[in-house]
């Protein structure tokens, strides 16, 4: 009688440490594969060194939109007149805005333990690493560790799905200081609003904090190293957003190279190199936005053989990495680096372990979304893109000016642009600048992967008065069948 | 006012096509939903559908019309209560520019109507993706369900989408299925889809592309892609060989006489000033009018069979296969029996160097009553042909040559020429078979009595 009831005694504490599956970050790709695994049968614990979320919810996607929201309205404030309205002595809190961003991050995060909870996910606070397939240590966490987590120790998993996300990457001289130089992290808690302000990189993150900054009233400087800003979009888009953001005021230099900073206490002094020539401007802050690079580090990975190649962990599609029973999603399995490629990838990889069969995630139907003022949005090849794989295209546009809604709504400017094959009608690639441009981009994309062609478009009935309309059209132009134009 | 019936355009990018078939004539009433016409292009045939009601009062472009521009005049249609005449002469008018007019009008006056796009999603199961001699190719089982691009990535490479393995969700057939196809792979065998077609007998399944492969050494063999017409080949005779009962009856024919004949004849043709005779008989043109004779003395074997009855033909039209470099078409020879030696000798030389071109009208190798197959020339002895349905018969025919014969208790030299007839017995029956062949060969042995 004793005998067994200690046997027992120890099984329901070795239960405690040990699980189908460990989750290593809980970012939108970990946390999205710990209830995917949940509802798949798995037992399932997830591992997360400092924030339920990651950054998405934390300190990138969602509050940064937080962020751009009071931005626009405050811009409409602005511009009431233009509405017929009054809006007298407008002006800005930069601590509220800030704490409203701040709580919106709060409120999902909470979300995310709540979820954690719903599905009998076991949450572990620490930092993880692997020291052999199938086992985990984890070594304690920052701050302090949510109810109902377990903590530092040794845990064991027949699968282990590496979800640790990416951070800013850092170029030699462009240090972040946390003070005078930052990162999205010190970018999106200022103080207070900076009068001047040098953007590092003109991707998503570096737009849409000089967006941000310049609805606030900030001087704001952009420099791109390559030849147009928001490298990866269709040229036509490129030049049609930065005609709107040097309307505004913004400045951009493209080709250009920052190659020395020089901090004051309140300031500093940027060198920026371009066409062979040489010039300095003095701004009261910087932010680095030169893309993000994986974290690798410190999960053993080099130890147990796991192959990575430039920052990132190699998979196969599925998620596997070189070694048996090692997993890899999200950003640290390279890009594009985003949180929807992330959940995906999370879902595609524990179907996989589970033995669904999914087919890999297709990269060419990501779509991505730039939450600057005007938005951008697109999916597929861009036309440059398509001209290189040397494919017959058709391309269509439609302009917000020919659009009801669009002048309704006192938004005017912007574009829609589809590419099609010429021969088989397959929708290859979708682009759009102007308002609500990133709600209006999944239409295209469900529709490439349902493989509809131009027919089925062109037989849907889009609601009128939308800005969806435009999508249609766009199809209809591509084909010489435009309507409003 | 009466309506212009246009070229419909299948696709977008589709600018002119043949008119295959009219399904309607002159003065026939037709409604809403009702198939006037087959259009075809290159790749495909789509029947088009009216979208009007009215009398067709007169049929602008005749059938078998080739490279018809989307959008001209092909046929006008009087409205109820209207003069079919007289639409019958506005049509007249029309049709003296029908291409411009057309377009002129389809801009100017909005009453014209557009053609239903004849669209994909429409057709059923299998939109004549098969490419043309594929046609008999059933609209059988369940639907298929196969994404929009698929579809037309499939009708543009001839492949059949209902023997596609589709990799979507619930099995849904998605554009990487139909790219895989191309090159053979999961590609089922033919009437074994799709998964459970309703209730139809299980066969025992072909194999797989995976277990074919799995036998041979990779790099051992190149992997050629199948074309329409290979595909076709494959799957309509598949099909005879599973639905068909099959017998086989060989005779051997003294062809003596005929080969004096022949050469007689020959060398009577009638030469024209460049020296080049009217004529040259091949035995091949003897045996056509020999079966197709044969077959107006035995009518009871000129048939097909339906489910619902049985088809006897009162002409004997007779298909013949015709080698090409990488495959093989049946054109057919109309109402042979009525025709003469040297006529079916010049329209066989015609339809084979157009066949060669692959340019045969569909009407020109689909139907027939009974086909011959020759191999004669490559020295072959005897052997056995498949049916090509829905004919029930068909003649294969070996190479003419001297053997031993025994008569009256002698040893004699005779040319001989043995032939087997294939029969489908579910229309022919043993007997009937014999006497078929036997009528076959009173005739070819006494080629005196085609005169007749």
């Amino acid at each position: 009688m004793t005998d067994r009831a200690a046997g027992y005694f120890l099984r329901v504490l070795m239960a405690d440490t040990s699980f189908d599956v460990i989750i290593i970050g809980s970012g939108p790709g970990g946390y999205v594969t710990a209830i995917r695994a949940a509802q798949l049968g798995f037992k399932t614990a997830i591992v997360e060194r400092e924030y339920l979320g990651g950054i998405c919810l934390n300190w990138g996607c969602i509050p940064t939109k937080a962020l751009l929201r009071s931005a626009e309205i405050y811009h409409y404030m602005q511009h009431a007149k233009a509405y017929g309205l009054k809006a007298d002595n407008v002006g800005y809190d930069a601590a509220e805005i800030v704490k409203r961003s701040r709580g919106v991050s709060k409120r999902l995060n909470d979300g995310v333990g709540f979820l954690m909870k719903k599905n009998k996910v076991q949450v572990i606070w620490g930092e993880a690493a692997i020291d052999a397939p199938g086992k985990v240590t984890v070594k304690a966490g920052r701050g302090e560790a949510p109810k109902g987590t377990l903590g530092a120790g040794q845990y064991q998993a027949k699968h282990i799905i590496i979800a640790t996300g990416a951070r800013p990457r850092v170029l030699p001289g462009l240090e972040p200081d946390k003070k005078l130089v930052w990162t999205y992290f010190e970018a999106m808690v200022p103080p207070a609003i900076p009068k001047s302000l040098l953007v590092v990189g003109s991707g998503a993150i570096g737009i849409e904090f000089a967006s941000f900054y310049r609805t606030f009233g900030t001087d704001v400087t952009v420099v791109e190293v390559l030849p147009q800003i928001l490298p990866v979009e269709d040229h036509e888009i490129q030049a049609f957003a930065r005609k709107s953001f040097e309307k505004q005021g913004i400045k951009i230099m493209t080709g250009a190279k920052v190659t020395k900073l020089d901090k004051k206490s309140d300031s500093v002094t940027a060198t920026i190199e371009a066409d062979g020539k040489s010039q300095q401007i003095t701004v009261e802050r910087v932010i680095s936005a030169v893309g993000v690079v994986g974290n690798i580090e410190n999960l053993g990975l080099e130890k147990l053989g796991v192959k990575t190649e430039r920052g990132i962990v190699v998979t196969d599609g599925l998620g596997k990495t070189s070694v048996p029973g090692i997993y890899a999603i999200g950003d640290v399995a390279g890009p594009p680096m985003l949180a929807h490629k992330a959940e995906h990838e999370g879902v595609v990889c524990i179907e996989a372990i589970k033995g669904l069969h999914p087919h890999p995630m297709n990269k060419a139907m990501i779509p991505g979304c730039t939450y600057c003022s005007p938005q951008v949005a697109s999916v597929g090849l861009t036309e440059q893109a398509a001209k290189e794989k040397k494919l017959d295209i058709r391309v269509g546009r439609f302009p917000f000016v020919g659009n009801g809604k669009a002048i309704a709504l006192g938004e005017d400017q912007g574009l829609v642009k589809v590419i099609f094959d010429k021969k088989t009608g397959q929708l290859l690639g979708a682009h759009m600048v102007g308002a609500e441009v990133t709600e209006l981009i999944q239409g295209y994309v469900v529709a490439m992967n349902l493989e509809t062609t131009e027919e089925e478009l062109m037989h849907t009935v889009f609601p009128h008065p939308t800005l969806s309309e435009m999508m249609k059209e766009a199809v209809l132009d591509a084909y010489g069948r435009v309507l409003n134009m | 006012m009466p309506t212009n019936i246009l070229m419909p355009a299948l696709s977008p990018t589709m600018e002119k096509g043949n008119l295959a078939k009219w399904l309607k004539k002159e003065g026939d009433k037709v409604k809403s939903g009702d198939i006037i016409a087959e259009i075809e292009t290159d790749k495909a045939t789509m029947e088009y559908e009216a979208v009007d009601e009215g009398t067709i009062a007169k049929i602008v472009v005749p059938e078998g019309t080739q490279d018809v521009a989307v959008n001209a005049v092909i046929a006008v249609l009087a409205g109820e209560g209207e003069d079919v005449k007289a639409a019958a002469s506005s049509a007249a008018k029309a049709s003296a520019a029908p291409e411009k007019k057309a377009e002129a009008k389809s801009e100017a006056k909005p009453e014209v109507k557009q053609p239903p796009k004849a669209e994909a999603p429409k057709a059923p199961a299998q939109p004549a993706a098969a490419a043309k001699p594929a046609e008999a190719a059933p609209k059988q089982g369940a639907r298929v369900f196969a994404s929009p691009l698929a579809k037309r990535l499939a009708k543009d490479a001839g492949v059949d989408l209902s023997r596609v393995e589709g990799s979507g969700p619930h099995g849904r057939v998605i554009a990487r299925d139909v790219e895989a196809a191309k090159s053979g792979k999961g590609l089922r065998a033919p009437g074994a889809a799709p998964a459970a077609a309703a209730g139809a007998p299980s066969i025992a399944p072909a194999m797989s592309d995976q277990q074919i492969l799995g036998l041979y050494e990779e790099g051992s063999y190149d992997l050629v892609p199948h074309d329409s017409m290979r595909r076709t080949i494959a799957q309509r005779l598949t099909a005879a060989t599973n639905s068909m009962p099959t017998f086989y009856l060989t005779v051997d024919c003294d062809i003596g006489k005929l080969t004096a004949a022949r050469e007689e004849i020959n060398a009577a043709a009638p030469k024209d000033k460049d020296g080049k005779p009217a004529y040259k008989l091949s035995v091949n043109d003897f045996v056509i009018k020999a079966l197709a004779l044969a077959l107006q003395r035995v009518p009871e074997a000129n048939v097909s069979w339906s489910e619902a009855a049985m088809l006897r033909h009162k002409h004997s039209d007779i298909g013949v296969a015709v080698a090409l470099p990488f495959g093989l078409i049946t054109p057919i020879i109309r109402q042979a029996e009525t025709k003469s030696l040297s006529a079916i000798s010049n329209e066989m030389k015609d339809l084979a160097a157009r066949a060669k071109g692959k340019k045969l009208k569909p009407n020109e190798y689909q139907g027939g009553t009974s086909s011959v197959s020759n191999l004669g020339m490559y020295g072959i002895k005897d052997f056995t042909a498949v049916i090509n349905p829905p004919q029930s018969s068909i003649l294969a025919v070996g190479t003419g040559e001297e053997r031993a014969v025994v008569r009256n208790g002698k040893i004699e030299i005779a040319t001989l020429m043995s032939v087997t007839l294939s029969c489908d017995h579910r229309a022919i029956d043993g007997a009937l078979g014999a006497q078929l062949i036997t009528a076959f060969k009173t005739l070819i042995e006494n080629p005196v009595m085609m005169i007749v």
